[in-house]
């Protein structure tokens, strides 16, 4: 039987940020797909990378990146709660993780603001 | 105290994951919430690969051909069409993440869809759009058109 370590606020937080970061993800998704998929032919460098050129796309795809960041970790969160029991090891592997998906999103940064 | 006699309900203690899991009936809605859950996992996992991926296409001519390239040479030894399969097992795990996540949303706002028989219908509908997109995507990566 696992203690209650925090309240039902942060539940419904959890639940709450896992809708509100998919919505904005889902719509910077049409948003590219639709600039990717209005030109004929396969997409050429120069119309990718302009895609991400804007100061403001960078921007809007920083917060994106911060978004998927927030919802990958409440999802594995969930799956480490479900499968893992012993608790050193879900501990281990929710460190990893952020390590990891940090690691990843500050890759992503670099990238777009190299460009 | 006197209490009534409780009828004694079956326990099913220490699943196996390999001798009781395969036997269980799994609706359509379990098998789409499943592969909700896998196709999740599958992004994160994959999420470096993504981002070089990303890094290499937006960083420069010469980088966003050699990107190009390994799907044609591969990479070290991993010939090019294994990049390509890898590729469309991520669009597919993105395609599926993405209509079962509408679904959910879909569900959350709507009391008239949490039915079985929305789940249901919406389960199938959730499956043949992500393969058929799945399987257009492919043909494309794989040059068929």
């Amino acid at each position: 039987m696992s203690i209650n370590f925090g309240s039902q606020r942060l539940v419904v937080g959890a639940w709450l940020a896992q809708r509100v970061t998919a919505g904005l993800m889902a719509l910077f998704t049409v948003v590219v797909l639709a600039q990717v998929l209005l030109g004929r032919g396969s997409i050429g460098y120069d119309k990718w990378a302009g895609i991400f050129a804007a100061q403001w796309m960078k921007l809007l795809t920083l917060v994106v990146i911060a978004a998927l960041l927030c919802h990958a970790w409440l999802g594995v969160r969930e799956i480490y709660m479900d499968y893992i029991k012993p608790v050193a090891l879900r501990l281990s592997l929710q460190v990893f993780s952020i390590v990891w998906l940090v690691g990843c999103a500050g890759w992503a940064v670099l990238v777009l603001w190299r460009l | 105290m006197t209490e009534p006699v409780k009828k004694q309900r079956p326990e099913f203690r220490n699943i196996n994951a390999f001798t009781d899991l395969p036997s269980y009936r799994l609706p359509l809605a379990g098998l789409v919430s499943i592969l909700h859950r896998i196709s999740g996992a599958l992004i994160f996992l994959l999420m470096p690969g993504i981002i070089w991926v990303f890094d290499k296409s937006v960083s420069s001519e010469i980088s966003f051909g050699k990107f190009k390239g390994v799907f044609q040479g591969g990479w070290g030894f991993v010939p090019g069409w294994a990049l390509k399969l890898v590729a469309l097992a991520l669009i597919w795990a993105y395609l599926h993440h993405f209509i079962a996540g509408l679904r959910h949303l879909w569900m959350d706002t709507h009391h008239a869809a949490v039915s079985k028989e929305f789940g249901k219908s919406s389960a199938a509908f959730t499956l043949i759009l992500g393969s058929l997109l799945t399987l257009a995507l492919g043909l494309k990566l794989f040059g068929i058109y």
